[in-house]
């Protein structure tokens, strides 16, 4: 237990002294991604291997003045397509697509002769070489890590670790030093706003909840990331909880609120398992329950685990849902500032800006304004997805354009494919173009462009991607997630995705475009909440920006990409056909030729795409091309 | 047998009630807890709830079918997972889920196979999208999946099963 300042400082120097008595560390990836490819198969086999040769292993911080080599699971590194990925300390070895197979080699090598194995280093395709640590490699290289800092250097599951990276200083300075005003002055200078994606700026609504005349005040973490192609909160709450833990204590004593309240995804048992033990270790610290380092603040917080709902990720129903009701919005004011978690004032943050406090706070508003641009300081984490060579969860900051994204840090397109499309910010977000390519990533930018930051999610899509189809993938999303409770949201959406199901069915006609883009701007302008006045951007953006797809669907009923299998061309394979003639009966329009025993022919041009022929065939001839 | 709802020992129920201060605010989280035993949320269950905390059983019915990991009908022992998350979308996630479908024979909603060993739901997003396409068994992810893949998956846990019943 940690009672005062100066105990912090005395265990963080015991600590910083014992982490150099580290011969070696070898550091596992237990991320959500890496444990798929196999990770905790490698943690245990390094486990067997190191017993076996008899070198000192302790799983968590090794003694002082003993020299051996600790083990310990990570959490996420961001380069998931690469993992499992297993970093070696002080050395910086970074080893990709690690298999338990290769352990005995590591240790062999890496451990007992110092030398790295080269076959398991990173390569680059294009600059033809490979990549002996981390930071050298082309997609951390570009990267900016600060909130992911520690993610996947420090054991997750151990505070030390994350006090030995400057852990808890903040909260430290923050109760010594600063007023709650001042704290929420700190935070206003700053700039830093909500990155949950609406981006209010963060100061100001903490100081809204400080003003507040209430007993009871709340704070609330919004770890529900129901956006479908985004991970960053997960990582945050697998690889470094305690950092985000820190925010929201700093944030509860800044609003004069005691109680805090984390609501997580139920789809990541993992984060659920992470936060637990971080916040038990944080009451045994002395950093949660009552006098938190000798002050009078008393903090604490409890985990709820989402059900299930995309709409949970709304303030106002987040709130709904904690309390145990269904997770519907309400009209807003009041606002959840005045009104939030039980009837009370709440301030209610995303995952990612209560990860950027500590660093705020302890490194100053001014030196943050140095990072990223005047309107959006800072940086902000997104997940790299789709049809892109580097996937994973890049932090960059903000202002940077689209292309250092997707060619230097993504390394392009997959296959050789040409770029076609962005998907920025899930179902709230839209789609971004080549002509976007030199676009400034940061909150007024993009939603100049039509889109937003949203959750951050980027989807990257090749030429083979068909526009059409990702709009009508987004409002069957939004469609099944909408709570019902408005009438705009819940009938509008379903009437745009029957529209959408009909364009690309090829059944649409152009009344039915006119039609969409009305009824998108109706969802937009009445809908109640943010799932509904967003629904239609992923519509509107790409209606605006591939007119010509959409018309090729509705006039030529033509899929371009060659996606949408209701416009597809029929054919009859003429190595399956035996002309028997079938299908030449049955078709209503005449549009079979052939002579009987020969391979037949369909006239496109006269076919109506009844589908007669396809069941007709006995030999399984005719397919959609 | 756990299953078994028939004989009425509403014990474990009491207990998880208890462990939650028969709290309306934590509501959701005793249906979370439920659901671990029975695999789905039980009518009788739900009624009973109704009656120990007092809630209306409107409320009750209301929280447990709007949110979508909550089942009223009773599920298969192996819950199988499909993203259709827009990274796994893109790659062609929808393969995966008809080949799964194809696999466990199962045709239109139905969602349990008749033997009540499978449960194939989709799911929109498990934040894994760096390892597209992924499915999930048994809140174990995998990720890369081919048609082959998850072919070979459900082989192993039906192999696994018809052991079971051997030994």
């Amino acid at each position: 237990m940690i009672r005062t300042v100066n105990e912090l400082q005395e265990k963080y120097d015991e600590l910083s002294k014992m982490v150099q008595g580290y011969h070696m560390r070898i550091l596992v990836c237990g991320g959500t991604g890496c444990i798929a490819n196999g990770s905790l198969e490698v943690y245990e086999k390094f486990k067997e291997v190191l017993h076996k040769k008899g070198l000192y292993t302790d799983l968590k911080l090794i003694q002082e003045g003993k020299e051996g080599v600790g083990i310990s699971s990570s959490g996420c590194h961001g380069f998931c397509e690469m993992g499992p990925l297993v970093r070696i300390e002080p050395k910086g070895y970074l080893y990709v697509k690690v298999k338990a197979e290769d352990v005995e080699e590591i240790v062999e090598s890496t451990v007992l002769r110092k030398q790295p194995v080269k076959r398991l280093l990173f390569k680059d395709s294009a600059e033809k070489k490979e990549f002996l640590k981390e930071n050298e490699i082309p997609f951390y290289r570009r990267q900016t890590r600060l909130v992911l800092k520690n993610c996947g250097k420090i054991d997750a599951e151990d505070i030390r670790d994350y006090i030995v990276c400057g852990g808890y200083k903040a909260l430290a300075k923050v109760l010594t030093e600063m007023t709650p005003e001042e704290v929420c002055d700190e935070i206003l200078k700053s700039g830093l706003r909500g990155r949950g994606g609406a981006g209010f700026p963060t100061g100001k609504k903490w100081k809204q909840v400080l003003m507040q005349d209430a007993d009871i005040k709340y704070v609330v973490c919004n770890g529900d990331e129901g956006d479908p192609g985004a991970f960053m909160d997960r990582s945050v709450m697998e690889g470094d909880p305690h950092r985000m833990l820190e925010g929201m204590i700093i944030a509860g004593y800044a609003s004069g609120a005691r109680e805090g309240y984390i609501y997580v995804r139920g789809e990541y048992p993992l984060a659920v398992k992470r936060l637990q033990v971080a916040i038990q270790q944080a009451h045994e610290w002395g950093f949660l329950g009552e006098n938190i380092l000798g002050s009078n603040f008393d903090f604490d917080i409890h985990i709820n685990k989402g059900a299930g709902a995309f709409v949970c990720g709304e303030g106002s129903a987040l709130t709904q849902s904690i309390e145990g009701f269904r997770g519907m919005p309400r009209p807003r004011p009041p606002r959840t500032v005045e009104k939030g978690l039980f009837g009370k004032p709440t301030v209610l943050n995303n995952v990612e800006t209560f990860a950027n406090v500590p660093l705020i706070i302890s490194n100053g508003a001014d030196w943050y304004l140095t990072i990223g641009t005047p309107g959006s300081p800072g940086t902000k984490i997104f997940a790299l997805t789709g049809n892109i060579n580097n996937t994973g969860l890049i932090e960059v900051p903000m202002g940077i354009t689209l292309r250092q994204i997707i060619f230097d840090i993504g390394a392009g397109i997959r296959n050789g494919k040409k770029f076609k499309a962005v998907q920025i910010g899930g179902p709230s977000g839209g789609c971004l173009t080549e002509e976007h390519l030199d676009i400034s990533m940061d909150f007024d930018s993009l939603e100049a462009a039509g889109a937003m930051v949203g959750s951050g999610g980027l989807v990257v899509l090749d030429e083979d991607s068909c526009m059409v189809e990702v709009a009508r993938f987004f409002m069957d999303f939004t469609q099944r997630e909408s709570c019902g409770k408005c009438v705009p949201c819940r009938e509008g959406t379903k009437r745009m995705l029957e529209i959408l199901e009909k364009i690309v069915s090829g059944n649409a006609n152009i009344k039915d475009l006119q039609l969409l883009e009305e009824l998108a701007e109706v969802v937009k302008i009445g809908s109640l909440c943010g799932l509904g006045k967003t629904a239609p951007n992923p519509v509107l953006t790409t209606m605006k920006y591939f007119k010509d797809e959409y018309m090729a669907h509705v006039v030529e009923k033509r899929c371009p990409s060659k996606v949408c299998k209701g416009l597809g061309q029929l054919a009859i394979d003429p190595d399956k056909c035996r002309g028997c003639g079938k299908c030449r009966k049955i078709c209503p329009a005449s549009a079979i030729e052939g002579k009987t025993r020969e391979p037949h022919k369909i006239d496109i041009t006269r076919c109506l795409r009844c589908l007669a022929c396809v069941d007709a065939c006995p030999f399984d001839a005719i397919r959609e091309e | 047998m756990v299953n078994d709802i028939s004989c009425r020992n509403f014990e474990k129920v009491n207990k998880i009630l208890e462990k939650y201060d028969y709290k309306p605010s934590n509501l959701i989280s005793i249906f979370q807890e439920v659901q671990e035993i029975y695999r789905y949320l039980p009518e009788e269950i739900l009624v009973y709830i109704s009656t120990a905390m007092g809630i209306a059983p409107s409320r009750i019915f209301g929280v447990a079918t709007f949110y979508e990991s909550f089942s009223l009908e009773p599920k298969g022992k192996n819950l199988i997972k499909v993203c259709d998350g827009t990274a796994c979308h893109v790659r062609n996630s929808d393969k995966i889920l008809s080949t799964t479908k194809e696999i466990l024979n199962l045709k239109g909603d139905t969602k349990t196979t008749d033997d009540m060993l499978f449960t194939l739901d989709t799911v929109s997003c498990l934040g894994a999208c760096g390892l597209a396409p992924v499915i999930v068994i048994n809140d174990k992810v995998y990720g890369n999946m081919t048609p082959e893949k998850v072919r070979q998956l459900i082989n192993d846990i039906k192999e696994a099963s018809c052991n079971d019943q051997d030994s």
